[in-house]
């Protein structure tokens, strides 16, 4: 395989890491006035995913990284060209890491309540406008030819790529009630089980719409097709598994949901890397967005050696913390808050 | 203003308030990790306590380091993306690298820290600070390659048919020799401000009465806070001399920019105050020591080996080297002069503020010596101003280092006019400055509040953690140990 097909597909799996993994953590944040019923539950939620958000973010800080090494061209067309959005996502992970972090920190009813929307908000708006970004990615935009993005933010916000948005939206709304079913115990575990069944039907209608006029577009790539048939399946997989009180199979069909959507996203994508509709010769792809051989080549020894360092060591902690949560576990608030 | 402008000041902005933050986590990781190794040896309750209690304030502004840091992965593509296409072969690879080494280093184990009380052994709960240390000392090293290669392009070729810089040889640009004195500057004076941070907070508690029977406990942190920031200082002072050195030789446009130094001058003067223009035409200097100058840039006062070039030889120089045109809409064409006070007085608070920093580290050590017991009030007051001295020395020190090598974005291969992104409109760039600035200061607030809450709280009671074996108890129902 050429160096830059290695590195797309690279991406491609730092892609699928980061919305698998903080799928779910969106989902958290989106579910917290569904699911958190009252103070306590509100802090179950926060604490199932306590341990891990910043880990999983940082997926998406690798995959940036990855791009501007390894197809510059691509990184800086398109977060020059997408500004906007780029920059309410930027503001909403900003808002909400510290909704986290900072929540808990007074014991004021006004102050948790600000947090709780800066969570919520800052869960919602990333969540759609990922989808957003990559349906746009893969149905083309126009780019001149000095590969210059020379749209707008309305130019986005056309049909399919408000689609796409959606069935992020629910996708990860999906994954993020099967992960609170999965850590959590007592009345809020059953509860978010049954919406993620609920919800789950809702998404598979969405995906399967969004997907089946991605393959129109592009012209029934039969990988593609296959990958998105298996994505609707184990979809379907996880939530009957769900409907059978088997959680931690249910968790994994949703997992490997977003993974085989994104995946085929990435495969109808490939070879380019972000299409021209003003002039197909004018296409990001693969080949002319990348940086030199060289450079892949020592990227390549790198990510080979570390990443499965790195996904030893994410995977030991999720072991760590496997325990579910209630809200017998959640202490009170103690002279103002817990402490570190 | 026009798009360049407004990226300029957004990348200042948005830049140097990362830097407030980055210092203080790159110093706390060590200094807590010491103290929890130390608990675990020795078992004595007020390391716990400490550690517990500067972890806590290590956190608050932990998160807001972070934040800051993703702003900064995406802004080169969005504000600079002719800077990407033209550097990324090279300036991606160590930012892609930090990502993978060293932020998911950071981000998993600080995790496992923060909730991993109840969750494993002591030791092993000491190792995962330890750990965290380690990924904030890889990402500061690949993230200052970068920029050593900005400063010191090296290991590349220009490919004139892609006009882009090409990566030919990626240790060079680890080894860099620029990177190799600006680490350790960077990461002593990253050790030397949470010195100074565990020193002043302890001092400010000592004098309170309030926390009268926890003076034992605050007197030694403010020990081992004051031995911190001396030694660091020390490191600090030694690198930073090396460094002028090199700088010297690798832009000397940017010493005789520091001293405001016009023409070429053997036993130059190093001045500490100028009531002058600065711009060569009168020389109002106050306070100046022959030969100074001179030792920074060269390590000799006097003789031809003491030679500092000046500003308007240089000038000729570049001209003659790099043509008349290096920028023409901001820089008056052929002039390669950053702007001069700026460099001059960002380089004078830098080393200033760090020495009144370690006099005051000194003092306070002086006063505390044998146990003493200071009982003048101000010493608390002085405590606390060390590490807001040495937060912004470290900010004049970058704003110096960047503003000097103006106006270049990479010195001798592209000037920052040329950098910035060509496709942004001027209502793009305008809306982010003005919401990041905007929300940067409501975060400032936020933070601030915070940390002098939990200042001004002190140390919690010694609470022994549970002793359990890796994964915690399985069946407990005990509440979390730390929780949201
Ligand atoms: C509070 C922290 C602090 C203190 C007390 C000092 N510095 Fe510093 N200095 C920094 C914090 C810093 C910094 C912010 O970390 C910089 C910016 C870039 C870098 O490499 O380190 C810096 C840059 C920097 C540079 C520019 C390097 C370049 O552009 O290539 C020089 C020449 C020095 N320093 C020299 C010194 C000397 C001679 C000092 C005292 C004797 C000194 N610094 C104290
Ligand atoms: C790898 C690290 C860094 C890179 C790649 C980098 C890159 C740049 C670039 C592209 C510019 C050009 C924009 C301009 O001149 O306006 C710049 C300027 C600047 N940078 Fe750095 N920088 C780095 C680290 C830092 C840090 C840590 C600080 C401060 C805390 C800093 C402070 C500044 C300042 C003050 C300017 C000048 C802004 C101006 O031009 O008005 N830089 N840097
Ligand atoms: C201008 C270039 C820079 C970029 C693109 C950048 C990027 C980032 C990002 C994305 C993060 C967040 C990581 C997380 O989620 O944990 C971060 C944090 C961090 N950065 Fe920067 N950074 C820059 C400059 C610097 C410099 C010059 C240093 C050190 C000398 C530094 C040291 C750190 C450290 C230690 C952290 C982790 C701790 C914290 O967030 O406070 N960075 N940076």
């Amino acid at each position: 395989m050429e160096l830059t097909t290695v590195w797309f597909s690279l991406i491609a799996i730092l892609w699928i890491g980061y919305f698998a993994l903080e799928g779910f953590d969106f989902g958290v944040g989106m579910l917290i006035p569904v699911l958190g019923k009252e103070e306590k539950e509100r802090r179950v939620l926060y604490n199932t995913i306590g341990p891990v958000w910043d880990g999983n973010e940082v997926w998406v800080l690798v995959a940036g990284g990855a791009t501007f090494a390894a197809f510059p061209e691509w990184y800086a067309t398109l977060f020059s060209g997408f500004y906007l959005p780029l920059l309410l996502i930027l503001v909403a992970l900003i808002v909400r890491n510290l909704a986290f972090d900072y929540r808990g920190k007074r014991d004021d009813d006004t102050w948790r309540a600000r947090w709780d929307a800066a969570a919520i908000f800052g869960s919602y708006l990333p969540a759609i406008l990922w989808g957003v970004a990559f349906a746009n990615i893969v149905a083309g935009v126009p780019i001149d030819e000095n590969k210059e993005f020379t749209g707008n933010l309305f130019t986005l916000l056309n049909p399919f790529g408000l689609l796409g948005g959606l069935v992020t939206m629910s996708l990860f709304l999906t994954h993020g009630a099967m992960f609170v079913a999965l850590k959590t115990d007592g009345d809020i575990r059953h509860r978010a089980r049954a919406l993620s069944v609920k919800l789950g039907l809702g998404t598979a209608v969405l995906a399967v719409v969004f997907l089946v006029w991605t393959l129109a577009k592009s012209g029934w790539e039969v990988p593609a097709l296959i990958l998105f048939a298996l994505a609707a399946g184990s979809l379907l997989g996880a939530i009957f598994m769900a409907q059978q009180g088997r959680e931690g199979w249910a968790f994994v069909g949703t997992f490997a949901t977003i993974a085989l959507a994104v995946a085929g996203l990435f495969v109808v994508l490939f070879p380019n890397v972000m299409p021209s509709t003003t002039d197909a010769a004018y296409s990001l792809t693969t080949t002319n967005a990348a940086a030199t051989a060289y450079t892949l080549k020592v990227m390549t020894w790198v990510a080979v050696i570390f990443t499965p360092i790195v996904l030893a060591y994410q995977s030991w902690t999720y072991w760590v913390f496997r325990k579910r949560i209630g809200t017998q576990h959640i202490p009170d608030p103690i002279r103002d808050t817990v402490s570190a | 203003m026009d798009v360049l402008e407004i990226a300029r000041w957004q990348f200042g902005i948005i830049t140097v308030y990362h830097f407030l933050f980055v210092p203080l986590t790159v110093g706390l990781t060590a200094l807590i990790a010491v103290l929890e190794t130390q608990w675990v040896r020795t078992r004595k309750p007020e390391y716990l306590r400490l550690t517990k209690f500067f972890g806590r304030l290590f956190l608050i502004n932990f998160a807001i380091g972070v934040v800051t840091g993703i702003v900064q992965e995406f802004q080169f593509g969005m504000n600079w993306s002719d800077y990407s296409r033209f550097v990324g072969d090279i300036f991606g690879a160590p930012l892609a690298v930090e990502g993978l080494l060293a932020f998911f280093l950071e981000s998993t184990f600080l995790g496992l820290w923060i909730f991993g009380w109840d969750k494993m052994p002591r030791a092993m709960h000491a190792s995962m600070m330890w750990l965290v240390h380690l990924g904030t000392l890889a990402s500061s090293w690949f993230i200052l390659a970068a920029n050593s290669w900005m400063q010191h392009p090296v290991g590349y070729t220009f490919n004139p048919d892609t006009g882009r810089a090409e990566l030919t040889d990626f240790w060079a640009v680890m080894f860099n020799k620029v990177q190799l004195v600006t680490f350790p500057h960077v990461v002593m004076s990253a050790y030397m401000t949470a010195g100074a941070f565990m020193l002043g907070v302890a001092a400010y508690l000592y004098m309170k009465e309030k926390h009268a029977d926890d003076r034992p406990l605050y007197h030694k942190a403010i020990r081992f806070g004051a031995v911190v920031t001396l030694v660091a200082g020390l490191g600090v002072a030694i690198s930073g001399d090396v460094q002028g050195k090199i700088m010297t030789e690798v832009q000397p446009m940017k010493m005789a920019a520091a001293e405001g130094l016009y023409e070429t001058t053997e036993n130059a003067p190093f001045s500490f105050l100028t009531i002058g223009s600065l711009d060569g035409s009168e020389a109002t200097n106050i306070i100046e020591v022959p030969g100074l100058l001179s030792f920074l840039a060269t390590g000799t006062f006097s003789g031809p080996d003491s030679t500092v070039e000046g500003i308007n030889p240089l000038r000729e120089q570049y001209i003659a080297e790099y043509g008349q045109d290096p920028g023409a809409t901001y820089y008056t064409p052929g002039d390669y002069t950053p702007v001069i006070p700026i460099t001059y007085w960002s380089f004078r608070f830098m080393i200033g503020l760090g020495l009144f920093a370690a006099a005051g580290a000194a003092l306070i050590l002086w006063m505390t010596r044998g146990g003493r017991v200071p009982s003048a009030r101000w010493v608390g007051t002085l405590g606390i101003s060390l590490p807001i001295a040495l937060v912004l020395g470290n900010s004049w020190g970058w704003i110096f280092t960047e503003m000097g090598r103006q106006p270049w974005a990479v010195f001798g291969l592209m000037t920052t006019e040329r950098a910035v992104s060509p496709g942004v409109s001027t209502f793009e760039a305008a809306t982010s400055l003005i919401v990041l600035t905007l929300l940067y200061a409501a975060l400032a607030v936020v933070e601030v509040k915070l940390l002098v809450k939990y200042i001004k709280r002190g140390a919690d009671p010694f609470e022994e953690p549970p002793d359990v074996k890796l994964g915690g108890d399985d069946d407990a129902d005990r509440p979390m140990a730390f929780a949201y």
